[in-house]
């Protein structure tokens, strides 16, 4: 069977599939996200269809489908979240989870697992207390969390729609077009309590009931791809682990409101996301899933893709149809009419993020009360995050609304690295804030992050330990959204201007007493004179700072001292005597040639000349430690000044 | 050029919207924004100068001059700057001897900071061409580039 001719093909199809699949006995999942490309997954791969090879097995997945027998097949898979550890390997049936494998490592799994039955046990996961964590379910990163979204990550090859198919793609839309109207997918949606994931968290059921109210067209959908939040990859992930369900989720919300066409608009910083979509678009048409005359059913859709140019601001719904128009993409003003009702050529048009298409299919197949009982009251379902920054085990999670950041970041992440100690944790990228330790035990939820002072956003969670600099960390966000304002509203283009420069003067060592009123005063200006939400939040990150770190600001301004050691003008290197064991080292990698000293005799930094680079720090053994920052700065003494001036 | 560009250009005639595509698609092939090409667009397309000019301006990716052969790329996102981007680009300014935003006088390098390159658990991150290396060390930078650079 090529092609589904009716709603009802679609379970023969799932299947031919499923049983397809059954005929390869063994296979080996490389993860191919692109942290794991990083690390050499492909490498392993290639590896893994040449060892197999070897052995007179052909990989060729097409073979099954001829109801032929394959010992051990090879695929490539999306990301499987655990980043950190890759590339990472997974044997099925068994589950088996290798972590940091080499092209090197191939043959001996192969041999171990093909003619040996074992495993091998130094690439498994090393969970704290020094057992292997045998499969995925076992590692502490996985075993709390709740799967939806990415529960196809890394468990089917997204080249493939075979594989889709395979774990009930495409049933959910067999199923509306089977027994359900329009309004009745509105009202599965509503009922779901799916909120948009996106950041802002409107109503997913609204939006799409105003989609379907509104009376002009063409009506279109359109996916928001464009993941703008520095240290955010979860739309990225989704999108290149399992195109499919988000297609399946935009086709619904076709249906739903009446739209014949559709645009994913991808990020361009993402080209293997769009290879990857635009290969799934291309196979569901050809499977008759999408394009003209869907399932045999009469109703057309059909999904462009557009590469994004790099602009944050365009994350914003209006400024991102205006793109897609070939404009420059600024915000509309207010007031003005929803998306709903004037969007994409001033049509009618739905615009949701990535993930909250991507959890349609689920919730139309296991029904709105099955995700509103995961969750809480008033945030359903689960949420998506990229733990990163400094956490032992940094990642994509999934975890159901309401649980604290605290299971987050030591359950699920580990801690903190190298016996650090918690700072912060971030959310919600530049309009976000920064959340200190009394309030780990906030729920993950809209409103409590809210509350905080914080958002949820779009899923970044970038945590910050005793090394991160709190006011250099406000200064980083600010000077984001400053390049990122497009600027036609006044307090949003000057305001983060003056913002940051206020900002710079302090890391600079240049702050002044009322500096900190200053910023107070400025923010709320920003916030409330600016039209679209970039503007509006931009200065969150300043104010989440003064009101939990406000102590890091005084050290900055009244005794020109970074805490945390980052702000380079506030800050020295120093060479201990007691530890310097002369071993040259730092003198040959210092940059600017500001060490002197003979060999196994202490060195010592003119600080003159050193430009705090910090290299003479990492070089230095760490048997000998010999190097400390120390701030405020030692003062330079006036002889060595006089010389440098001559 | 005028022959070079059209090939690329006609598949979107008559297309207003497809500004944004086409001027990607220019920069595909040029390597950057050429005065001439962004003229040549407008005379095709039939849209005013100044609104090829002030879309290609107002979006990150394109670039208005020559770039180097190879090209480094800081990411510059939440996870990297935390971990240390900072220290990363500065080093790599000194073993290229440009500043950031700047092509090197005989076009061999280009070095830039870019936004998220959304690889954040391998921070700090800097992709060089078309390879992404992680976790990168200051002391190291020698070492990337000799794996990733175009001889």
């Amino acid at each position: 069977m090529q092609k589904v001719n009716s709603p009802a093909d679609v379970a023969k199809m799932r299947e031919i599939c499923k049983a397809a699949f059954a005929r390869q006995k063994l296979r080996f999942l490389i993860c191919a996200g692109t942290g794991c490309i990083a690390g050499g997954s492909l490498d392993v791969y290639e590896e893994f269809k040449r060892v197999i090879g070897e052995r007179g097995i052909d990989v060729n997945v097409d073979l099954l489908f001829e109801n032929k027998e394959i010992e051990a097949g090879t695929v490539t898979s999306g990301c499987h979240g655990f980043c950190q550890m890759g590339p990472l390997v997974r044997v099925e049936p068994a589950g088996t989870f290798y972590t940091k494998v080499r092209a090197k490592d191939v043959e001996e799994i192969v041999t171990a697992t093909l003619d040996e039955n074992a495993v091998i046990e130094r690439l498994l996961y090393e969970k704290p207390d020094g057992s292997h964590a045998a499969t995925e379910e076992d590692v502490p990163f996985y075993n709390r969390q709740q799967r939806i979204v990415l529960g196809g990550c890394g468990t089917i090859d997204p080249e493939d729609i075979r594989e889709y198919f395979a774990v009930d793609g495409f049933q959910a839309l067999a199923t509306i077009f089977q027994e359900h109207s329009p309004e009745d997918v509105i009202e599965i949606v509503k009922e779901s309590g799916l909120r948009g994931r996106g950041g802002g968290g409107f109503p997913a059921g609204r939006k799409w009931e105003a989609g379907l109210n509104a009376k002009a067209t063409p009506k279109y959908v359109v996916c928001n791809g464009d993941e703008g939040d520095p240290g955010a990859f979860m739309d990225r992930s989704v999108l290149e682990a399992n195109p499919q369900s988000v297609i399946e989720g935009m086709t619904i919300a076709a249906y739903a409101i009446g739209a014949e066409f559709g645009v994913v608009y991808v990020r361009a910083e993402y080209p293997l996301a769009v290879v990857r979509l635009l290969k799934a678009i291309e196979q569901a048409k050809e499977y008759g899933v999408l394009g003209d005359n869907i399932m045999g059913t009469g109703f057309n859709f059909d999904i462009e893709v557009f590469q994004g140019a790099g602009a944050f601001v365009c994350g914003e719904s209006t400024a991102l149809t205006l793109s897609i128009e070939g404009k420059r993409g600024m915000p509309r003003v207010a007031p003005r009419p929803r998306t709903t009702e004037v969007g994409l050529f001033d049509k009618p048009t739905l615009l949701n993020n990535v993930k909250s298409f991507a959890y349609v299919p689920d919730i139309i197949r296991k029904g709105a009360g099955w995700f509103k009982s995961i969750g809480t009251e008033s945030s359903s379902g689960t949420a998506v995050f990229a733990l990163t920054g400094n956490i032992l085990n940094a990642g994509l999670i999934e975890v159901p609304m309401g649980i604290k950041l605290r299971e987050i970041i030591y359950d699920i992440g580990g801690g903190i690295p190298k016996g650090g100690s918690f700072k912060a944790v971030q959310t919600g990228g530049p309009s976000g804030g920064c959340l200190p330790e009394s309030l780990l035990d906030t729920p993950i939820d809209y409103d409590s992050l809210d509350e905080a002072g914080s958002i949820m956003g779009s899923g970044g969670m970038v945590v910050m330990d005793e090394r991160t600099c709190m006011v250099d960390v406000a200064r980083y966000f600010l000077n984001f959204t400053e390049e990122e304002s497009c600027g036609q509203c006044v307090p949003c283009r000057l305001g983060t201007k003056q913002l940051l420069e206020i900002l710079k003067d302090i890391c600079a060592g240049k702050g002044r007493k009322k500096d900190i009123d200053l910023l107070v005063e400025l923010s709320h200006s920003v916030h409330g004179g600016s039209v679209c939400g970039l503007g509006q939040t931009a200065a969150n990150p300043v104010l989440t700072t003064l009101r939990y770190f406000k102590d890091e600001y005084e050290a900055h301004i009244n005794d020109k001292c970074c805490p945390a050691r980052v702000c380079t003008n506030l800050i020295s290197y120093r060479i201990m005597e007691d530890k310097c064991a002369g071993c040259t080292l730092c003198a040959r990698a210092c940059p600017v040639d500001a060490i002197s000293g003979e060999k196994k005799e202490v060195h010592v930094i003119d600080q003159g000349l050193c430009i705090q680079c910090g290299v003479c720090m990492e070089k230095c053994p760490k048997k000998f430690s010999a190097v400390e920052c120390v701030s405020p700065k030692i003062p330079i003494p006036a002889k060595e000044k006089t010389e440098v001036v001559a | 050029m005028e022959e070079r560009l059209s090939a690329v250009l006609s598949p979107y005639e008559g297309r207003k919207d497809a500004l944004i595509p086409m001027l990607q698609k220019v920069q595909e092939e040029l390597g950057y924004l050429s005065e001439e090409a962004m003229l040549l667009i407008a005379r095709t397309t039939g849209m005013p100068e100044s609104h090829v000019y002030g879309v290609a301006t107002f979006y990150a990716q394109f670039y208005f001059s020559r770039r180097g052969k190879n090209q480094t790329k800081i990411c510059s996102g939440t996870a990297c700057h935390v971990k240390g981007a900072a220290r990363v680009k500065d080093a790599f300014e000194r073993e290229l001897g440009i500043s950031c935003g700047s092509t090197s006088a005989d076009y061999e390098h280009s070095l830039e900071t870019v936004a998220c390159v959304g690889s954040c658990a391998l921070a700090p991150v800097v992709v060089v061409n078309e390879d992404v290396h992680g976790q990168v060390q200051t002391g190291k930078i020698d070492k990337i580039l000799e794996q990733s650079i175009k001889d």
